[in-house]
């Protein structure tokens, strides 16, 4: 077989990529291999947390295939200049800000991640204020729905009126 | 100079406490992630601006908050030679990545080395707590307390939905990465451990093998730390590491008395077998030293073994390291002189004790 990048190479290293379900069959040369850069287990490049993770990063989550392929590349952080296309190749975000310029494309990857998207742990106490009554809020209006399912009504209002009170607190900051 | 405090000794003073089960778990530790809000993460950030963030963060150092929880030191990577940097990565201080990477880095170590807070590694501040035995509890509460006051006086990056911002996305939200180093050496003799593995991983933990290459685990040591840091609290991080390291350690007991019974003759064979080639070879290899001082430690923790603590067990440990090994004898040495030197290094411990 010949390296079906190059055409010239016979085809050394054979792999199938899945990409969100969707399987890719690769026969490629060594050199061509290394060229694109691929993430090919058993190869001599070696691999890292981090190149295991642009594996995860390198799709598109808005699921719109090709078509938005090329403006892919020019999402970029407007504070530290790092694009998607680096972050993906290197795993790392440049600062702070990135999590808010690359948020549309975070969810899916951190799901794979940490099969989660949202933060449950300590916050600053200087923070902390209003961060932790809005947990509390959600955390009641979920019991709210639980007991309302239950018929609990007697409870449930007492629960409505905490909820009040919360958003109350929260509205006057 | 006060680096000379923590290159010069292999054991750090915290080893020396015993902790529970530490017959099993050498140590516990956690480290969590932080970075200052505004500033580029070190990667990116220019020599000025980690300056600057060396700067912010050195500061802390002075609050009487911090010295009321220990004596720290502060030590600039810039001011230690490749040897020194390789002594403190092999007592796990600092790690390879601030070593070798960072620019404008720096470590604040606290007198018995429990803590070490290293400015500039992949995030800006890491915040790391290690206690002896199985006390993953206690080093969070520890390393919590220090992150409170710096919290105090420097101003994350922090987002209410995605937590503490970190440069790597594998430890964003609470940015903890909790672990125990663990000896399983009955578990490795009845091949258990390779069952062991997959169920571990799939609860979304890691276990990688300690000072070997890749996954193999020298010396029978293996750390065991949580994946996931978004989505769960960090006592809810702690609890689930802490009671799947339980049920291994139980395991590891249970496999330890079947080994006893069915056994006994081959396994004290063993031990006493490695007793004598540590306490009498010329030469020794880092591979065989670790699987040895492996057998040992066994015999120790089975009542087979008496006359030698488990103290200079563990300090041989890391004694026995490349790079403390040349710390050690004041000069470089070569393969060849360093496995005849490691050979006389444990020669002597194991007579002293």
């Amino acid at each position: 077989m010949i390296c079906q990048e190059c055409g010239k190479k016979p085809a050394t290293l054979h792999f199938t990529k899945i990409v969100n379900g969707e399987k890719t069959e690769f026969h490629i040369c060594e050199s061509c291999a290394r060229e694109k850069g691929e993430l090919i287990p058993g190869t001599t490049n070696g691999f890292s947390i981090h190149s295991l993770l642009s594996g995860l990063l390198d799709f598109d989550p808005t699921g719109k295939g090709n078509a938005t392929g090329q403006k892919a590349q020019v999402i970029r952080c407007e504070a530290c200049g790092l694009t998607y296309s680096q972050f993906s190749k290197i795993g790392r975000f440049g600062c702070s800000s990135c999590y808010k310029h690359f948020e549309d494309r975070l969810d899916p990857l951190f799901k794979r991640v940490h099969g989660s998207t949202k933060h449950l742990g300590k916050i600053p106490k200087r923070r902390g204020g209003t961060i932790q009554t809005k947990r509390e809020l959600e955390d009641l209006k979920k019991e709210l729905q639980y007991l309302i399912i239950h018929e609990e009504f007697e409870h449930a209002a007492q629960i409505r009126d905490q909820i009040r009170e919360l958003e109350k607190r929260i509205s006057a900051g | 100079m006060v680096t000379h405090k923590f290159t010069e000794h292999a054991l750090s003073d915290w080893m020396r406490g015993k902790g529970p089960d530490s017959e099993i778990v050498i140590s516990s530790r956690v480290r969590i992630a932080r970075n200052l809000n505004m500033l580029p993460f070190p990667m990116l950030a220019t020599n000025q601006q980690s300056k600057e963030i060396l700067e912010t963060l050195s500061h802390v150092l002075e609050s009487k908050e911090l010295a009321n929880l220990g004596q720290f030191n502060e030590v600039l990577l810039s001011d230690l030679n490749e040897l020194e940097k390789r002594v403190l990565v092999e007592k796990h201080l600092i790690s390879p990545n601030l070593a070798n990477e960072s620019r404008n880095g720096a470590v604040l170590i606290s007198d018995n080395e429990a803590a070490s807070i290293m400015i500039n590694e992949e995030d800006h501040l890491r915040i790391q707590c290690l206690y002896p035995g199985f006390q993953l509890e206690e080093a969070w509460e520890m390393a919590s307390q220090i992150d409170d006051i710096f919290e105090d006086q420097v101003d994350y990056a922090f987002d209410e939905t995605r937590g503490y911002l970190t440069s790597c996305p594998t430890n964003v939200g609470t940015g903890i990465r909790a672990s125990v180093m663990i000896h399983l050496p009955a578990l490795v003799l009845t091949q258990q451990m390779n069952r062991l593995l997959p169920a571990i991983t799939q609860v979304g933990l890691a276990v990688r093998g300690i000072y070997g290459e890749g996954s193999e685990a020298v010396g029978n040591l293996f750390q065991i730390s949580n994946q996931i840091t978004l989505g769960q609290s960090e006592t809810e991080i702690i609890e689930n590491l802490y009671s799947v390291a339980k049920q291994i350690i139980e395991h590891e007991k249970a496999a330890r008395e079947k080994l006893m019974l069915e056994s006994s003759t081959r396994v004290k064979d063993r031990i006493q077998r490695s007793f004598g080639i540590l306490s009498f070879a010329e030469v020794m290899d880092s591979k065989e030293a670790s699987q040895r001082l492996s057998d040992v430690r066994l015999g120790l923790d089975l009542g087979i073994i008496d006359g030698v603590s488990s103290d200079v067990l563990n300090e041989l440990i890391v004694m026995s390291q490349t790079g403390f090994l040349q710390q050690y004898y004041g000069h470089k040495l070569n393969t060849e002189e360093r496995d005849f030197y490691r050979a006389k290094l444990i020669r002597d411990k194991l007579s002293k004790s």
